[in-house]
């Protein structure tokens, strides 16, 4: 498999697939942002995914499917490096980003997580105020020189994550009083605070009741114009709402790629179809 | 197995019934176990105060004394050398005498001096000192009773027992009544207790010393094995990988919480004074020592406590970025802090009720100064109260409960910060 490199893109959109990649479908898309080639994890030398190797782009969202347990969080949590902090997790393979490889000995793993962010299944606010838990990326990150400023990114981070005119009168109350839709976004809002290139989402909808999901859905949907996103989801209908593209992961492989629409109406892979289908899963 | 509606609900019913009781059983066990632990406290306390309440009050008696130069400079050559050393006792006596016109002879005189504290001759020394004034003078003093008064006012000799037996003479009874009767001898608040140093003598004996070397000895402490405990239990637990050595380090630490304290006394003895040479009897080396012994006691509570702190907050904060110190000191440490300060807290009331390692470096000397600094000569309550027990005079039984008292007014402190510190830090969002 090969991509065509737009004229005025680095090479880099075009990294090499590895020849024993068995995935079907198009991998590599043009113009990418962020290209897993050949990725394997293991945990205490149990072997959770194999050889992944997949793409992703700008102003896109890629969708992750496939029974549980099949690897889609650990996949995902390699891409800004979270399985480091697992004891006896092992990452091989390369996975780089804007032609950095973020495995390399000289990345360090502080800016790389500020440039890709990541939204838990699991609402996760700190235990602080609405605005501190907003504030506390560009604080750390040192993004705003002063209050003013800070308070500006506050704003347009609440804002743009649709949690605003919800929480403006009571910035000061605890992000944990918020209901799990709210808190979610607030954790969005977090993350977009820092102004990442890639955010991460692993079924952050999963904790989350239909009307909670669909704002956040909404909002996956906006935040795609700024954002390379790619989300875990174990819904089917879901990935078929936000997604543009769907990866579906079956025991550690990634067995099919595709574009959204196609994957869930005309399947290659008789194990994609079966799950689709609802044959397991 | 069908069982028809009706059955089953009957069964259900009867084990029902069995559950309702056995829950009754289970709440009257709890009560009774609750309300003999409250008995004992209750009895503790009440016998504690019943023993120790009597000490906080001492028996003063007012006499009439003349700073009489003939006695105490009688060439009228004397330095303030010599002053320092003149014979107030003497003087003390003449005092009592005038009270007493009609006392003759050497062992009738000896048994009215007995009356009176051998403080009372200090204090006249002291108060010339001040103002070489008052030489030629005299003055109405107020001085403490000897503890035998003490003891009988307070009711704990009794009058009815044969003379032989007694510890007070029919002579002295009659002096004693007649000092009573006219006013200058009663019970008042017994200030000395709570400003004083130790003393041989038990109605001169003060509580105070032990309290300032405990507060020398625990600030210490809390000053070496908080910082250190903590650290190390974040180290253990947020840094270090699980392997062959955390896993030894670890058992070591459960193993060390185990020791009995009497070991550290020892280590303390030999490693601190004979290898470092560090001064006997001092605070700085009891808090040496104390800290050994609380560290591992913090350590565990600290690790569980950080333990308890949910991953979702470690992963939320390295998910945006923040370095692991970061996330430490931001979100994990704030979340542990109750934790940490309970576990502190108990160390260190630990710490407050050790007495056999600090046996072991010296702090059960006879020390009469109260301490100004970290390396003077000091001893501690638990130690101070050791030592009353072990004394013979009947004045120190109730010095003794009473030091008890203080002690436990010390832990009950300590433990109400504990628990201010505690809803300072505990918010629950
Ligand atoms: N921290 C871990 N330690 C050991 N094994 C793990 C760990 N996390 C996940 N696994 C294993 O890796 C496999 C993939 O898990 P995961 O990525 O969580 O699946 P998914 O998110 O698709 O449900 C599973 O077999 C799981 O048991
Ligand atoms: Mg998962």
């Amino acid at each position: 498999m090969s991509s065509a490199t737009a004229p005025n893109e680095p090479a880099v959109a075009g990294l090499p697939v590895p020849v024993n990649c068995k995935t079907v479908g198009r991998v590599t898309v043009d113009n990418a942002l962020l290209s897993a080639r050949g990725v394997n994890v293991f945990y205490s030398g149990k072997q959770a995914i194999q050889e992944v190797s997949i793409d992703i782009s700008r102003n896109e969202v890629l969708a992750m499917i496939g029974p549980s347990g099949c690897g889609k969080s650990t996949f995902l949590r390699c891409l800004n490096r979270m399985n480091d902090t697992i004891e006896g997790a092992r990452v091989t393979g390369s996975i780089v980003l804007d032609g950095q490889d973020i495995y390399d000995k000289r990345q360090d793993v502080v800016q790389l997580r500020a440039r890709v962010g990541m939204v838990f299944q699991k609402p996760n606010p700190f235990p602080k105020s609405i605005y501190e838990n907003v504030a506390y990326g560009p604080r750390i990150h040192g993004l705003a020189a002063d209050r003013v400023e800070l308070d500006e990114i506050v704003h347009t981070s609440l804002q743009r994550a649709g949690l605003w005119d919800e929480v403006k009168d009571r910035l000061n109350n605890p992000g944990t009083s918020l209901s799990g839709g709210q808190q979610q976004r607030l954790c969005i809002a977090r993350t977009i605070a820092v102004n990442p290139e890639v955010i991460l989402m692993d079924e952050p909808c999963s904790a989350l009741d239909p009307i909670a999901t669909a704002r956040i859905e909404d909002l996956i949907d906006e935040l795609r114009a700024s954002y390379a996103i790619a989300i875990v989801t174990h819904s089917m209908q879901q990935a078929a709402r936000v997604s543009q593209r769907t990866a579906y992961f079956h025991l550690g492989d990634l067995i099919e790629v595709g574009e959204t629409d196609r994957i869930f109406t005309n399947p290659r892979h008789k194990l994609t179809e079966d799950y689709i289908t609802g044959r397991f899963g | 197995m069908n069982r028809s509606v009706a059955e089953t609900r009957e069964r259900v019913e009867k084990s029902l019934k069995r559950r309702r009781w056995a829950e009754l059983r289970f709440k009257t066990y709890g009560l009774c176990a609750v309300l003999l632990g409250l008995s004992f406290v209750v009895l503790l306390f009440g016998s504690l105060i019943a023993q120790g309440w009597s000490a906080f009050r001492q028996a003063y008696v007012v006499i009439e004394v003349h700073y009489d130069p003939a006695v105490l400079n009688p060439e009228g050559t004397a330095t303030a050398d010599d002053l320092a050393v003149a014979d107030y006792a003497a003087l003390v006596r003449t005092s009592l005498k005038t009270r007493f016109p009609d006392v003759e002879g050497r062992a009738a005189t000896k048994q009215l001096a007995a009356l009176v504290s051998n403080s009372a001759a200090q204090t006249m020394q002291k108060r010339l000192a001040e103002d070489p004034k008052r030489m030629g003078q005299r003055e109405t003093l107020r001085v403490l009773a000897s503890d035998k008064v003490d003891q009988l006012l307070k009711g704990r000799i009794d009058r009815t027992v044969p003379e032989a037996d007694r510890a007070v003479s029919d002579q002295q009874l009659a002096w004693i009544d007649a000092l009573v009767k006219d006013g200058s001898l009663s019970l008042a608040f017994n200030k000395g207790f709570f400003t004083q140093g130790d003393s041989r003598e038990p109605e001169q004996a003060g509580v105070w010393g032990a309290v300032v070397g405990t507060l020398y000895t625990l600030a210490m402490t809390l000053a070496l094995s908080f910082p250190i405990a903590v650290a190390a239990a974040i180290y253990l637990e947020e840094f270090a990988r699980r392997n062959r050595w955390t896993d030894l380090i670890e058992v070591n630490i459960n193993n060390l919480a185990a020791v009995p304290s009497i070991v550290f006394g020892l280590l303390g003895l030999a490693v601190f004074l004979n290898i470092f040479g560090m001064p006997r009897s001092a605070p700085l080396v009891g808090g040496l020592v104390l800290t050994l012994l609380t560290l591992p006691t913090i350590i565990i509570a600290s690790r569980a406590a950080l333990k308890a702190v949910p991953p979702s907050i470690r992963e939320a904060a390295l998910g945006m970025g923040a370095s692991k110190v970061q996330m430490v000191t931001h979100h994990v440490l704030p979340l542990a802090m109750p934790g940490i300060l309970t576990g502190t807290i108990i160390g260190m009331a630990r710490a407050l009720g050790e007495t056999a390692p600090l046996l072991m470096i010296g702090m059960v000397a006879f020390i009469v100064d109260v301490p100004k600094g970290l390396t003077d000569p000091a001893t501690v309550l638990p130690v101070q109260i050791f030592l009353w027990a072990d004394s013979p005079e009947r004045a120190f039984i109730e010095r003794t409960s009473a030091a008890i008292l203080v002690l436990l007014l010390f832990l009950v402190v300590m433990n109400a910060t504990a628990v201010i510190l505690r809803n300072r830090f505990e918010r629950r969002w």
